[in-house]
């Protein structure tokens, strides 16, 4: 098969960037999307240019490190399928792609196709946790959780970071992401102690990593890899509400 | 090389108890002072990184992902092993030693595994308190299941993504801990090389990836925690990022490299597909509870799965292991599946690979109840291969996937090299030759969580460590090597792509040192690998400088590290003339093509000792002795 490739090339975060053409050739109909931007690279270095720089780790699914938008579309045209597990198969021989990075303030571009998603370990640190001291954990079946919840925590916990959610919105908002963290930690039993802080504080931290805010587009859910569903934003809020409402002084300090 | 592996005295169930009230403490109060450097953010790394954070010490932890939490452990899928004995099935933290010592064919350490075995249940404890969501009956408590052919249900998962699961775990405590500023984390950087003063690891050179500045970084201990090397075969179902290189540059400053040859090839990965193909993607051995694996009888039979019938049809695990059939341990059923692939059975376009048939599960269960099962594998292979499993079998082959050799450590997880310590899949301790189903989780989080946080205090208290600066000469030798090793990578500006030097490699590791290995195919490999080499540092281009992000130069650093590391792994594999797990010599067969251990001669770890690039590395051995586990050979027919 062969392409005709416009990718976005960007020297540094300070640089302005530009599309530039390229063709793949010889490619299989079951290599992957990445595997053929991997021969483009091939050919780039022998022709002595530089190389296409796109981030990827496992190329199944699952670490989150790779993601770029593919004809307008965060991860390409698959519904829950990240670009490594994305197959040349599901394109037309002869067709133009149109590649570019996530783009968003929380995300400023390092090179090319990678950005830098480091506002997201920002946010985890900032509350996206339960804290238990290591050895001081109780016998693991002394709480039981119920299944549904346990499922539903599960459900939240299969975000893979990979930001998405951020580049599919119009407000480059990244609600889902942190929605997805305080909802797997507050639906099991564990998470309560600390429900109400951790939200609060992770909300503020990705207030302060120039996040926008969700205006209910929808967007996340149908770019997300894990088909995290935005019923999640609305417990968000909720729990926000639900915190904020509850905070009292206690002892002079609001807890 | 001493290597004393500081096993306590004592019966087996009281050495770590006696072992951690023997251990030298660090005053509270001081352990701020002690600044511990950890390379790697996996289950291992992350969980180190946390629990001595808490304990006070001042941690450095490197990764060269974007953030900690990609490490690979996030990929494993199937579950972690512990002895919680929840199914009153008459597990017990012996059965679970007992049967790692065995599955691992009796090339690992007791004190080591009865250690690993007891923690496993601190280890469950510590993740379900983090909020790690395991599966869970509808009465509430946690689900097990049977995994990887053990003989009761100690495996606990999340689904089909339990390293996902874990490994967010130990990242979000590590993440407060970086929030609380008592981890420093450098994400995006790579570990060059390690420092050591008077003969001690006192630090590394890490290159930051994205300004290319290289720097020096001081510690009083160095961990590392940087996985497994299986992508040297090039093909694996590794991340693309995997590498030697941590744990290849120590051992080239003196730390002991154990049991190189021992590596795993998984049975039921998605065969390669052409030339292009870049990893190879697991599918979770589960399937093999329903599915049948079976080749055509006769050779070049290329009619389509569903004309061929039952009576031309070979279920040669079936016919070869009547009483464990397709659920045959790892190393048996891949490799069977390569004879057959040698025979010129193999099946799909490439003649790479065998059927995993369901036809017979859904004409039994139904679709839906084989849908409800694995429906996100089948989803999953029908993906990548544009193939739908429900209708035509699945076509799987083996592929590399784990390491059980690594650097060489002791009881308290230390390298030959003073104050260097090695977790997780980066040392060699626990699986001996052959690792089981769902027990990398358990190891790796067993020395982050609850092994190296103490056992490090131990040297921290006892070593006299002189404060260092990180002018000191020493960082600046190591610096200006890692340097120059970069500039020449640059300056040679070949005519051939390191990803063709890293395919070529990896081709000759898989045909000569894969899943069969011959004397005569290993020397073959040992006199290719120095002349790949020399055509490497004659011929690679390597596009860009150093100066900012290269993924070219940072892949070319860690091909250079493979070209010297496979011919180790090589030499291990042509010395060890026996065959015990995942190490399989065609001299050393049973009559009816088991592999035949040799006890006598080879019950050692061997641990090898760089001697130069391109020289025979020298050869030292611990003896292992089972006084628990009477010696036997495995039997799975």
């Amino acid at each position: 098969m062969r392409f005709t490739l416009h990718v976005w090339r960007q020297a540094g975060p300070d640089q302005s960037g530009r599309f530039e053409t390229y063709t793949a050739e010889g490619i299989s109909e079951h290599n992957s999307f990445l595997e053929m931007l991997d021969v483009v690279n091939d050919r780039l270095v022998l022709e002595g240019r530089d190389p296409i720089a796109f981030d990827h780790d496992c190329r199944e699914g699952i670490c989150g490190t790779c993601g770029f938008v593919i004809d307008g579309e965060a991860h390409g045209p698959l519904p829950e399928t990240t670009v490594c597990q994305l197959h040349m198969r599901v394109y037309q021989d002869g067709s133009d792609i149109w590649i570019e990075p996530w783009r968003a303030a929380g995300f400023p571009i390092i090179k090319d196709l990678v950005v830098d998603r480091a506002a997201f370990d920002r946010i985890i640190a900032a509350g996206g946790f339960i804290s238990v001291r290591t050895g001081s954990a109780p016998e693991a079946n002394a709480t039981s959780v119920p299944k549904p919840e346990a499922d539903a925590a599960m459900d939240a916990a299969e975000c893979i970071g990979c930001g998405a959610c951020v580049a599919a919105c119009p407000n480059a908002s990244a609600m889902l992401f942190t929605a997805a963290k305080v909802a797997h930690l507050a639906c099991l039993p564990q998470g309560q102690p600390e429900r109400d802080r951790r939200v609060i504080d992770m909300v503020a931290s990705m207030d302060a990593e120039r996040f926008g805010h969700c205006t209910n587009h929808g967007a996340c859910q149908v770019a997300c890899p894990k088909a995290i569903k935005v019923d999640y934003i609305a417990r968000l809020n909720r729990d926000l509400m639900r915190a904020a409402v509850r905070a009292r002084p206690i002892g002079g300090r609001t807890e | 090389m001493e290597l004393n592996a500081r096993i306590p005295a004592g019966p087996l169930e009281q050495k770590w108890d006696r072992h951690r009230f023997d251990l030298k403490l660090v005053n509270p109060a001081n352990k701020r002072r002690y600044r511990v450097i950890i390379v790697g953010s996996g289950l291992a790394g992350a969980s180190a990184a946390a629990t001595m954070a808490e304990l006070g010490y001042a941690v450095d932890c490197f990764c060269f992902q974007d953030s900690p939490r990609r490490a690979h452990s996030i990929a494993a899928q199937g579950g972690i092993n512990a002895a919680k004995n929840y199914q009153n099935d008459g597990d017990s933290i012996f059965r679970l030693f007992y049967d790692t010592i065995k599955g691992g064919d009796f090339r690992a350490r007791e004190a080591n595994v009865y250690r690993l075995a007891q923690v496993s249940l601190n280890i469950i404890d510590q993740c379900v308190a983090q909020g790690v969501p395991f599966a869970r009956e509808y009465g509430g408590h946690l689900a097990n299941r049977s995994f990887g052919g053990a003989q009761v249900s100690r495996t606990f998962y999340a689904r089909g993504q339990t390293g996902q699961q874990l490994l967010l775990g130990a990242y979000q405590a590590m993440e407060k801990q970086i929030g609380a500023g008592t981890v420093r984390m450098f994400a995006r950087h790579e570990m060059l090389d390690i420092v050591l003063v008077d003969g001690r690891a006192r630090g590394i050179i890490a290159r930051d990836l994205v300004s290319g500045e290289m720097r020096a970084f001081g510690a009083h201990a160095v961990v590392l925690a940087t996985g497994g090397y299986s992508n040297a075969f090039y093909l694996s179902t590794n991340a693309k990022g995997c590498n030697v290189t941590a744990i290849w540059r120590a051992y080239r400053r003196g730390a002991g490299f154990a049991n190189p040859c021992f590596t795993q090839i998984h049975p039921t990965s998605i065969p390669p597909a052409g030339e292009n193909q870049s990893k190879l993607t697991l599918m979770s051995e589960s399937l093999r509870n329903d599915g049948r694996i079976w080749v055509p009888r006769s050779q070049g039979d290329t009619r389509p799965a569903d004309q061929i019938p039952d009576t031309d049809r070979d279920y040669y695990l079936e016919r070869l292991y009547p009483s464990f059939g397709n659920l045959a341990p790892r190393d048996i059923a891949s490799r069977r599946a390569k004879e057959a692939v040698d025979e010129g059975r193999g099946v799909g376009p490439t003649g790479i690979g065998v059927y995993l048939d369901f036809r017979d599960a859904i004409r039994r269960l139904g679709q839906s109840v084989i849908a409800d099962r694995y429906g996100n594998l089948f989803d999953m292979y029908r993906n990548i291969t544009g193939e739908n499993p429900y209708e035509v079998p699945m076509r799987i082959y083996p592929a590399p996937h784990y390491t059980m050799g690594g650097l060489w450590v002791d009881y308290n997880l230390m390298s030959t090299i003073p104050g260097l310590h090695v977790i997780g899949e980066a040392n060699f301790s626990d699986h001996g030759a052959n690792r089981l189903g769902a027990s990398a989780l358990m190891q790796g989080l067993a020395d982050g969580y609850f092994i190296l946080p103490l056992t490090i205090g131990n040297y921290l208290a006892q070593a006299k460590l002189e404060p260092i600066a990180e002018d000191h000469a020493a960082f600046r030798d190591v610096e200006a090597e890692a340097r120059q090793r970069l500039e020449r990578l640059l300056a040679i500006n070949g005519t051939r792509t390191v990803r063709e030097f890293h395919q070529k490699l990896g081709k000759l590791l898989w045909d000569f040192c894969g899943m069969a290995r011959s004397a005569d195919g290993l020397r073959f490999a040992l006199s290719r690998i120095p002349a790949l080499r020399e055509e490497f540092w004659r011929d690679v281009r390597v596009p860009g400088s150093a100066a900012d992000l290269n993924q070219s130069l940072e892949y070319a650093g860690r091909v250079a590290d493979f070209m010297e590391f496979a011919e180790l792994m090589c030499h291990d594999a042509l010395d060890r003339a026996e065959s015990c797990g995942g190490h399989f010599r065609t001299e050393h067969q049973t009559a009816e093509g088991e592999a035949r251990r040799n006890d006598e001669d080879y019950a050692h770890a061997t641990v090898w000792e760089f001697t130069g690039v391109g020289e025979k590395p020298r050869e030292h051995r611990e003896s292992l002795t089972f006084e628990y586990v009477p010696l036997s050979q495995r039997s799975y027919r």
